[in-house]
């Protein structure tokens, strides 16, 4: 560790304004990439099994009833 | 397996689609580790600059993104070749998918840029060659994405763009290699990141640890949109119905 | 092929003389613009003046390329052109060559005046109008690989400035510092070279880009 306590962590020797800036823009970049790519691959996943729903053998899907 | 057809198999969304299902968690979670980990050691554990301070700090998010930027800009590059030449399919969706990606890495690059500017150099933006050259690959980026827009048939807008980005690949050395000819004649190297060129491993470990992270990261938002897009493209086809009961009915 | 396409446009382009002449009536406008809103020191006007006359060459010839391929795309003629057996880059080029004759040279013979209007020394002239020949072609012919993509877009204007800017500014960049160290005394035979240089690897690799351009838009239109 760098740094002898949390205060001057934070402070970052008079620039924690803007290493936290990056930083935490960064990170806050890098949850919504990740959340956003597993919300897509659900949704998709979500639509594919509906779809399928309507045709599984039993649950006739209404545009194939005779 | 030949090189071949590999190369043959690449092109086959499905046999992507089916290669790539482990990979793209693991990419995921490395790219998390990873950067955590760089992140933390930069910030904690690697020694401030002689010069600039704890400031210098930020090139542990700025390089990574600076990186991804150029490196998401040439794959576009290469995926507009094989489109234009070799009309492959995967090529196309690369194409359709990672342009968002590129352009919100390029703007995390030229943000934690003009971060870190201020404390450095006094000021939040300077046209110095990098910076420009950034700015410069953001707007190829925004003409990508609004070219895209513009057409409406989704063949004819993957070649379109496949052609703007291979013309915007064999223009950014000629962009760089202009806008550093220029800045240095304007401001002499005053403004120049001042990088020693003999870093201590201290200070350059952390960094090579958040690039690796940040080609994880690469690697997990290709495959997770390719995945996503290939599942759009053909619901109906039988693989990936056989693929979704899978799902439903483990 | 090149020779019948430049003379079809170059009549065309002399029919509608008012088209012909709106590039430098851009020129001069936007030049007494600047001039009058500057009002300030003439010698930081002159400084500016570089600057000033290659950012406007470079918008005209971007208002002009607008319209380079918009007719034939109305009217057919580029679906002809290029169903023909004959390779259609010579058409290309042949169009391109018409629209750099007004935007290009006109541009870099006319300029001079502009720039005077700016201030600029007269010593620094020769060195704009040389930057001015050598580089508007590479302006007209990546400019041509813009508009054959955007043709037929609704908006396509704001599209192509946004498309063609970034590619342009390697030669915004060397033709300005040719005249800036023109007027500082230093030699500028590097920029002269660079632009040179640009322009002719765009004369070998446009027109084929724009042909390959010109196939995607009129396929799906």
């Amino acid at each position: 560790m760098m740094f002898e306590d949390w205060q001057a962590f934070i402070a970052m020797g008079g620039h924690g304004l803007y290493v936290w800036m990056a930083y935490s823009v960064a990170v806050a970049l890098l949850i919504a990439n990740l959340t956003g790519l597993d919300r897509e691959r659900r949704r998709t996943r979500r639509h594919l099994q509906a779809q399928l729903g309507n045709r599984t053998p039993g649950g006739l899907d209404a545009s194939e009833a005779p | 397996m030949t090189l071949k057809q590999f190369w043959h198999r690449l092109g086959s969304p499905k046999w992507f689609f089916h290669m790539s299902g482990p990979w793209q968690g693991a990419f995921a979670v490395l790219a998390v580790l990873l950067l955590l980990t760089g992140m933390t050691w930069g910030l904690a554990f690697a020694p401030p600059d002689y010069q600039q301070g704890n400031s210098f700090r930020i090139i542990y998010v700025h390089v990574p993104a600076a990186v991804l930027a150029q490196s998401v800009y040439l794959t576009l590059g290469v995926a507009g070749v094989l489109l234009l030449v070799w009309r492959m399919k995967m090529a196309q969706l690369v194409l359709e998918n990672l342009v968002g990606f590129g352009a919100w890495m390029t703007a995390l690059a030229l943000f934690t840029g003009a971060v870190w500017g201020k404390p450095t150099w006094g000021t939040w933006w300077v046209f110095d060659g990098r910076t420009t050259s950034t700015l410069v690959l953001l707007f190829l980026y925004f003409g990508l994405y609004a070219l895209r827009q513009a057409i409406p048939s989704r063949e004819a807008a993957g070649r379109a763009c496949a052609l703007l980005a291979v013309v915007g690949v064999i223009n950014i050395p000629v962009i760089k290699y202009s806008v550093e000819w220029w800045t240095t004649l304007h401001q002499g190297a005053t403004f120049k990141l001042t990088e020693a060129p003999a870093m201590p491993a201290s200070m350059w470990a952390p960094l090579l640890v958040n690039v690796l992270g940040a080609y994880c990261l690469f690697a997990a938002n290709l495959i997770a949109k390719l995945r996503t897009a290939i599942l759009r493209q053909e619901p109906g086809a039988a693989w990936v119905r056989d693929w979704a009961a899978g799902e439903v009915r483990p | 092929m090149f020779a019948v396409q430049f003379r079809r446009d170059w009549l065309c382009l002399m029919r509608s003389r008012d088209e012909a002449v709106n590039p430098l009536v851009f020129l001069f406008l936007a030049t007494t613009l600047f001039a009058i809103a500057f009002g300030g020191d003439p010698r930081q006007l002159a400084e500016l003046a570089p600057a000033i006359v290659w950012a406007l060459v470079l918008l005209a010839n971007l208002l002009s390329l607008e319209a380079l391929f918009r007719r034939d795309l109305e009217d057919g003629t580029l679906e002809q052109l290029l169903l023909l057996a004959e390779p259609p880059f010579a058409a290309v080029l042949g169009k391109v060559a018409v629209q750099w004759c007004v935007s290009g040279a006109a541009m870099a013979v006319l300029a001079p005046v502009a720039a005077l209007l700016l201030n600029l020394p007269a010593a620094a002239l020769p060195a704009l109008m040389l930057g001015l020949l050598l580089g508007t072609p590479a302006l007209s012919l990546i400019g041509a690989v813009g508009a054959a993509l955007t043709v037929g877009l609704r908006g396509g204007g704001v599209l192509l400035a946004l498309l063609l800017l970034p590619l342009h500014l390697p030669v915004l960049v060397f033709g300005v510092s040719a005249v800036l160290d023109t007027m500082a005394g230093v030699g500028a035979a590097a920029q002269f070279y660079w632009l040179a240089a640009i322009s002719a690897a765009a004369l070998t690799l446009a027109p084929f880009a724009a042909t390959a351009a010109l196939r995607i838009s009129v396929e799906q239109s």
